[in-house]
């Protein structure tokens, strides 16, 4: 990223803005993508998780959150000032390298909102819907902002001081997201049912349409990490593409091997996969590089979702096998597929760079990993005790549907929701039109 | 009076619906069941995780007949609905004391 002011250059601009547009499509597209792999009984609130960290993260973001990540450095490299709270001071004219810098804060903040929405995949079921919108704002404030600052932000420890390498966010997303996952999801403890009951997806089609429309919404994740519509986003762009499909046939050859059948779910988390590992290093590796990170998520990550019935944590739709262990691959993997001509400088063990780029991607992962953990699972333990993180047994065992949102997703037939409203009841909705 | 119920594989319903027909059987009964018989069901896989499915999809077809009728209904039934494989199904009969036409309120018989 070139953060220095250089005058805005409108094809630059252009393309971010299409990229802003493509990253915040992909937070629909995941709750789609988790929606469908939940039970009938919580697929709304499910949705609803995803929906409205687009509403709670964009008002932190604005709040504090952008001049906290991306305001100068007040501290060591750990965290940004209060410069621009409220955005003050930022106006049609700021430029951030060659774009509007409100533009550079948006596209920014669309990496928060996902980043927030993908924890929610490991809570999936039995999360009290009011300890999640307070847990949303202050996760975003102390966990992704600070982690983003030490990335990417100006003077940040990470890459201006131990130079490590993270394009478009393998360790303020994937990372954070998976180990943040992991405390919630130890803090809330298994559903009810874990390892007797088969949860087993209510819609593997909603799933396929989800992941489609995150691999779609991923260029511009990667691609606009280039921050300008140059030769460096089209090999962002094209790293994404390649590690997407063999992160898809990885997943499938485990299965093939493994289970005697080629699935619908394995297809979907193989290609998702494959984007979670590509993230840091789309614009480091060589194309052979983005080839081999795919696969080797595809086939890690797939092994990787068994872990929680081996170890007994609930990560409900395995934000740890997906997003933890895919961004760990490809964070690390940059230490051996950096090339020179994408990264203007460092290069992997594979390319004669020796091991202190891996060395370096190592560090990283484990601090921010480290980080997130523990800070979320402080953040949890406090709101369980304090407003309860955790559904009632009647709410989980009737879904948060109907207990929390007084909705259903779906008809199911004369005898349930959708039945015909009885004679008795009429003039009582007809009384309550006329009043209306 | 009998009712005959047969559990069949849902894709062998039209055979059934035709045999009845071509049988001169006016009318029935049909809804969606589930259960297993000796075969139990099958195991699904998600992500590495398997699920048992003991419960198989099956359609529950009813008709009362006279009892004149009722080993030719049985046997158009069963020849309908044979596949020959596991799983193929169950048909049973049982008495019926009486039957009432509920727009006409005609009863026994006559209300078939």
């Amino acid at each position: 990223m070139t953060l220095a002011a250089q005058g805005i250059d409108t094809g630059d601009t252009a393309w971010l803005l299409a990229a802003t547009a493509l990253v915040l499509l992909m937070t629909p597209g995941l709750a789609l993508f988790y929606g469908g792999m939940v039970r009938t009984k919580s697929v709304l609130n499910m949705l609803m998780m995803s929906f409205v960290s687009i509403a709670l993260v964009t008002v932190v973001w604005l709040a504090a959150g952008y001049s906290l990540a991306f305001g100068d450095d007040t501290f060591q490299g750990l965290i940004g000032g209060l410069d621009h709270a409220g955005m003050k001071g930022l106006g049609p004219d700021s430029v951030q390298g060659t774009v509007p810098t409100l533009l550079f804060a948006t596209f920014q903040l669309t990496f928060a909102i996902i980043t927030a929405a993908l924890i929610s995949g490991a809570i999936a079921d039995r999360a009290k819907f009011g300890a999640w919108l307070v847990f949303v704002p202050v996760w975003a404030l102390l966990v992704y902002v600070p982690v983003t600052h030490w990335v990417w932000g100006p003077g940040g420890w990470i890459l201006d001081k131990l130079g490590a390498l993270d394009f478009a966010g393998g360790l303020p997303v994937e990372i954070t997201s998976g180990a943040s996952g992991l405390a919630l999801a130890l803090v809330l403890g298994p559903r009810l049912g874990f390892k007797k009951d088969a949860m087993r997806p209510h819609n593997l089609p909603m799933v396929v349409l989800g992941a489609g429309l995150l691999w779609f919404g991923w260029f511009g994740f990667n691609a606009g990490s280039a921050l300008g519509a140059n030769g460096l986003a089209a090999a962002a762009f094209l790293n994404t593409l390649a590690a997407g499909c063999t992160g898809l046939l990885g997943w499938l050859f485990v299965e093939q091997k493994r289970d005697g059948h080629p699935t619908t779910l394995g297809a979907a988390s193989g290609a998702v996969a494959g984007l979670v590992a590509i993230t840091p290093s789309c614009g480091s590796v060589s194309l052979l590089g983005a080839l081999v990170v795919g696969l080797a998520a595809g086939v890690l990550c797939s092994y990787a979702v068994s872990w929680k019935f081996k170890l007994g944590y609930d990560d409900s739709l395995d934000v740890v096998g997906v997003h933890l262990v895919g961004g760990v691959v490809g964070t690390l993997l940059i230490g051996v597929f950096a090339v020179e001509e994408m990264t203007g400088g460092p290069e992997g063990l594979l390319y004669g760079g020796g091991l202190a780029q891996l060395g370096r991607q190592l560090v990283a992962v484990a601090a921010v990993g480290a980080y997130a953990f523990l800070v979320t699972y402080g953040i949890g333990k406090l709101l369980d005790k304090a407003i309860g993180f955790r559904a009632s047994e009647e709410q989980e065992h009737t879904g948060l549907d109907l207990t929390v949102h007084a909705e259903t997703a779906y008809d199911h037939g004369v005898l349930g929701h959708g039945a015909p409203v009885s004679a008795s009841s009429v003039p009582s909705a007809q009384k309550v039109k006329s009043q209306a | 009076m009998k009712l005959i119920t047969a559990i069949v594989k849902p894709y062998r319903l039209d055979e059934v619906k035709t045999a009845l027909q071509e049988l001169g059987i006016h009318g029935l009964t049909v809804s969606e069941a589930s259960g297993y018989g000796r075969q139990r069901g099958h195991t699904e896989v998600y992500r590495g995780a398997e699920y048992q499915v003991d419960l198989v999809p099956k359609v529950r077809i009813e008709v009362v007949v006279e009892d004149a009728d009722s080993d030719a209904v049985i046997d158009a039934i069963v020849k309908a609905a044979q596949t020959g494989k596991i799983g193929d199904g169950k048909v049973w009969a049982l008495p019926v004391e009486t039957v009432v036409r509920v727009r006409t309120g005609e009863r026994g018989p006559d209300a078939l």
